[in-house]
Order: C-alpha cells, then sequence, then structure tokens
C-alpha cells in the first residue's frame, strides 16, 4: 500500500494526517496485512465449506416501539457535553 | 495499620464485619496509598472526590448490620466505565472533558453491593494496546518493576491492585486487556464469556469481543466482583442467559493443552506450562494434547475484525455532539481537524486499517474471510470441549516487557497471541499467577467453554488449594 492510498483512507475515515504519518503508516500496514493474510491460507481448508455456524446467541432484541420516555428529560444533560449550544441545539458551522 | 499490599477482599470484608477497621479507615488507607506511590506508578487519573461520603454510606449500612458483597470495599474503575457526573475519558484528548450522564450498569451493580467507586484508572487510549503507553496522559508503570511496562490496556487497573492502592478493580478485555496485565503484575485477571456482564456504559471498541471483568489478588476475590457483576440487563442486548449455552458435558477434571501452538512462547513460559500441568497431575486432573489446527489463526482474524469494528464505533466522535471540537475552515474540515487531533497514533492506525479491511474490493479477502475463520475456530473449541473441561495456556509470551521494548505496531500485537482465542471465541478465560521470568512474574490461563466460568473457578481455587 502506497502512501497515496493510505491519504485516501484517512480522507474517507475523516482523519487529518501528516504526509510524514502517510508514509509511515503504509510501512507498517504492509507488515500487519502480510501477518493477518495469513487467513487466506484457512479460507482453503475444506473443513470451511461445510461449516455451519453456531449462531446460539442470535435473537430478536428489538422492543416494541412504544412507551418512550417523556421528550425532553435528557435534553439538559445531554447537552451540557455538547461543545457548542444554542438553546435546545447543538451549534455547528453553516452547511449549505 | 492496614496493609493493602497484602489485604484480600474477602479478608477486607470479614475486617469490616468485626468492626478491625472501618470503610472510611480503609478508603483513607487507598487515599493515602494513591498519595504515596502513584506519583511514580500513575495508575490513576482520578480519585472520585465524594468517595469518603461514600464511605461513610457504607459504615452506616455495617453498624446496622447490613451485609452485602462488597459493602465498603473501595474499587477501581478502569477511564472507559462510566460513572454518572464523572469524567470517564479511556484516556484520549478527544473525551479529556467528557462528564457521564449515566452510570454503566457495571457501576449499578457495584454500588447495590457496597462497593466504594473509587477513581478511574488509565488505560491505552480506548482499550486500544498491550502497554498502556498509548494512553494520552502517560503511560503507567509496573509497580513491580518501574522500568517496565504493567501491561495494557487495562495497565492502570492492574497497577492500582498490584501496588497495593485499591483491592480489586474492573477493567475491559478485548484481546486480553485484562488478562495480560494481571499477568505482567502478579494478579487474578478474568475475562467472562462474552455476554456475561453487561457492557451498558462502556466505550465500545470492538463490539463482539468487549467483555467487562476483575482485577484481584486471588481468585475468590475475582469470582466475589464477577457473582456481583454477572447477569443479563435490558440495556445490552448481547447479555446472556443461562439456558444460551446448554452444558455440553460434566467436569472430570481434564484439561486439554495445544502444545503446537504454545512453542511460541519462551523457554521459561515453556517450562512454566509444564510446571503447572505438573501440578494439575498431581492434583487428579488428566492433561491431554490438543491438535488445534485453526488456534493459530486467531491473532490475524483478532486483527483484521478489531480495526474493522474500530473504524465504525469510533466514527461517533465527530465534534459536534459531545467531547473536542476543533474548528476548521468549515463543517466537515471540523470533523477532519477533530478526529486528527483528538485521536492519539494507534487509534488513528486502526480507523485507517479497518477503512481498508472493510473497503469495496478488499472487504471479502479481509473482513469476510477473518468472519469465516472465526466460526470454524469457534466451532474447533466447541468441539474441544466435548472431551475437555478446560484449556490450559501461557498468558503471554514472556514477562513484562520494558518501555519502548515493542517499538512496531506489529511486535506490540504479537503480544496477545495467547490470549485473544478466548475473544475470538467468546469462551471465559482467567490468567492465574505462577512461576516467574527472570524474577517477573508469569502467568497461565484458563480457558472455559462458554459458559462454564464454574469450571475455571472450580480448577482456579483447587490449583492453589
Amino acid at each position: 500500500m502506497n502512501k497515496a492510498e493510505v491519504l485516501k483512507l484517512a480522507k474517507l475515515a475523516r482523519i487529518e494526517i501528516s504526509d510524514a504519518e502517510a508514509e509511515e503508516l503504509s510501512t507498517e500496514f504492509e507488515a500487519i496485512l502480510g501477518y493477518v493474510g495469513e487467513i487466506k491460507q484457512v479460507s482453503k481448508l475444506e473443513s470451511l465449506k461445510d461449516k455451519n455456524s453456531e449462531d446460539y446467541a442470535l435473537k430478536n432484541v428489538l422492543r416494541a416501539d412504544e412507551n418512550a420516555h417523556d421528550s425532553g428529560i435528557h435534553t439538559e444533560k445531554i447537552l451540557e457535553n455538547a461543545p457548542a449550544r444554542e438553546g435546545d441545539y447543538i451549534k455547528v458551522k453553516k452547511i449549505l | 495499620m492496614i496493609d493493602l499490599s497484602t489485604l484480600t477482599i474477602q479478608s477486607a470484608r470479614e475486617a469490616l464485619k468485626a468492626k478491625k477497621f472501618s470503610s472510611r479507615e480503609l478508603t483513607q488507607a487507598c487515599i493515602d496509598a494513591v498519595k504515596d506511590k502513584d506519583g511514580n506508578i500513575h495508575a490513576f487519573l482520578e480519585i472520585f472526590k465524594n468517595v469518603l461520603d461514600q464511605a461513610d454510606e457504607a459504615d452506616k449500612k455495617i453498624k446496622e448490620g447490613i451485609d452485602l458483597p462488597l459493602l465498603g470495599i473501595p474499587i477501581a474503575l478502569k477511564d472507559n466505565i462510566t460513572v454518572a457526573g464523572e469524567h470517564a475519558s479511556a484516556s484520549s484528548k478527544i473525551l479529556e472533558n467528557f462528564v457521564s450522564p449515566t452510570n454503566s450498569t457495571a457501576v449499578n451493580k457495584l454500588q447495590e453491593a457496597g462497593a466504594i467507586i473509587f477513581g478511574r484508572t488509565n488505560c491505552d487510549e480506548f482499550a486500544m494496546g498491550s502497554s498502556t503507553e498509548n494512553s494520552a496522559f502517560g503511560p503507567t508503570k509496573n509497580p513491580l518493576d518501574q522500568t517496565r511496562v504493567s501491561g495494557g490496556s487495562s495497565g492502570g487497573s492492574a497497577a492500582a491492585v498490584a501496588g497495593g492502592m485499591v483491592l480489586g478493580a474492573l477493567g475491559s478485555d478485548t484481546g486480553g486487556s485484562i488478562r495480560q496485565p494481571a499477568s505482567f503484575c502478579g494478579l487474578v485477571g478474568f475475562k467472562p464469556t462474552y455476554g456475561r456482564i453487561s457492557r451498558s456504559g462502556l466505550m465500545a471498541m470492538t463490539s463482539s469481543f468487549d467483555q467487562i471483568g476483575p482485577f484481584s489478588k486471588t481468585v475468590e476475590d475475582a469470582e466475589l466482583i464477577y457473582e456481583v457483576l454477572r447477569g443479563p440487563d435490558s440495556l445490552d442486548s448481547t447479555t446472556i442467559t443461562e439456558e444460551i449455552y446448554p452444558k455440553q458435558k460434566n467436569f472430570d477434571k481434564t484439561i486439554g493443552v495445544p502444545r503446537m501452538f504454545i512453542n511460541k512462547a519462551s523457554e521459561n513460559t515453556k517450562k512454566n506450562v509444564e510446571e503447572a500441568i505438573k501440578r494439575f497431575e498431581s492434583l487428579g486432573y488428566k492433561v491431554i494434547d490438543l491438535e488445534f489446527p485453526t488456534i493459530e489463526y486467531s491473532l490475524a482474524v483478532y486483527y483484521v475484525i478489531v480495526p474493522a469494528e474500530i473504524s465504525s464505533n469510533m466514527a461517533r466522535f465527530d465534534g459536534v455532539k459531545y467531547g473536542l471540537r476543533v474548528g476548521g475552515e468549515n463543517g466537515i474540515d471540523d470533523y477532519f481537524k477533530t478526529r486528527g487531533v483528538g485521536f492519539g497514533k494507534e487509534v488513528r492506525r486502526r480507523i485507517i486499517l479497518g477503512t481498508y479491511v472493510l473497503s469495496s474490493g478488499y472487504y471479502d479477502a479481509y473482513y469476510g474471510t477473518a468472519e469465516n475463520v472465526r466460526s470454524l475456530i469457534r466451532k474447533e473449541f466447541r468441539e474441544a470441549f466435548k472431551k475437555v473441561d478446560l484449556i490450559l495456556l501461557p498468558t503471554t509470551p514472556s514477562s513484562a516487557f520494558k518501555f519502548g521494548e515493542r517499538s512496531s505496531p506489529l511486535d506490540m500485537y504479537l503480544e496477545d497471541i495467547f490470549t485473544v482465542p478466548a475473544n475470538v471465541t467468546g469462551c471465559p478465560c482467567i490468567t492465574l499467577p505462577f512461576g516467574k521470568e527472570n524474577d517477573l512474574p508469569l502467568g497461565i490461563e484458563l480457558i472455559g467453554d462458554l459458559g462454564r466460568e464454574d469450571n475455571i473457578f472450580k480448577a482456579s481455587k483447587e490449583f492453589y488449594g
């Protein structure tokens, strides 16, 4: 993976990084991907083809869409952590 | 004078009940120990301001004859477990000033059990690391040798207990983050079955692996904290009930050892495992060799799935809703600046790597394959647990290393080789202090079948008999 690819990924991930860091990461990623790429060996195993996954823990976890809490009871606590606010709104820069 | 370096939770509970000392005196002793020792070690980021008030409350209850499993016992929390009204930063700059609006379920349960919620401990940023060197607030030193790391990511919790500053602590374990620091600091560390303890209020790192668990001096103390914390929770849909994993086998003292896999450890560590096997055999255990073709791929699987889930979980930190905001030229530039400055190097590395393994064209080769291999490993473990009650491994390849010694990211990742199989399979796993290497503690791990924490505690107690 080269520097330009790392910079593109960083852009997708919305993280500003320097050229020097991208360079360093590209070398590190080569080593890491070389190691984790070993798993492709396993995928050739016969046993993988007849795997039946045991999904014991899979169950519907959604509650019924009812009995919501009273509107606004958590607003103040949550807004206390907002970097910028205006009244009961979180303030951000102009979008359009 | 209370000697915190040898006192266990069990014996402290007895002493509190017998009025040998009060919770206030015990809590004050912990505060004094932190003041005395932690300037060098840096296990703590903060002692909560109301600890002595909490202790007075506990003393009142003790006087009334109320008996609760942790009544009056100060317990420390890793900095990624939330307490209502207190800071929780995951040792990251991006959350440096974050105050949690809610309690985690783990803290609710500790409070119901009478524990003093003592303070928050240092860790690798967002629990990403194996040495606590990735904390935005500086590393934690190993109390047994301050030139060495305390392990990670829950290194502060380990150092707080091993350094005689509190009697117990909570950490989180995604790939060994409780067990490796416990082993480096000569403690018991326990990661229960995935889903056994609610993670509501634990900051997510890799949601399909993360699990909360205790640090303690003894197996009995670890079990005590585990019993307090366990159980299903409507606020965490991944929590499990007893019915989910039916028992596959009755306990008959059989331990499996994947010897081929253990060859990756240092000579001392291998010898130490053989010593542990001898001790189990002398206690009437049958130890058999396990053939495990896929176990050695656990770490590779782990380091694909982990960055993938991180890249998704860390997307919530955008400088809009909470946490740090660094202003840029426009709205979207705010994201780039906030995340570039707010996240440390390892967090940035993992998010970008995760973005890669999930990107179009590479998804199948990395993430898809890793998920397939993961279910294969899981299947092999389930099969093995029809024959054996427990699997024995060393906890770490070697004893605690020096600061800066694992300089490349891959070298640091390889540190987790023996701890990740339990996370990849979801199985419960304990580390027990056993043996030494260069005067530093080593640990052995016992992995149990899904839902079989009982076997782990039974064998661990017999081991120290």
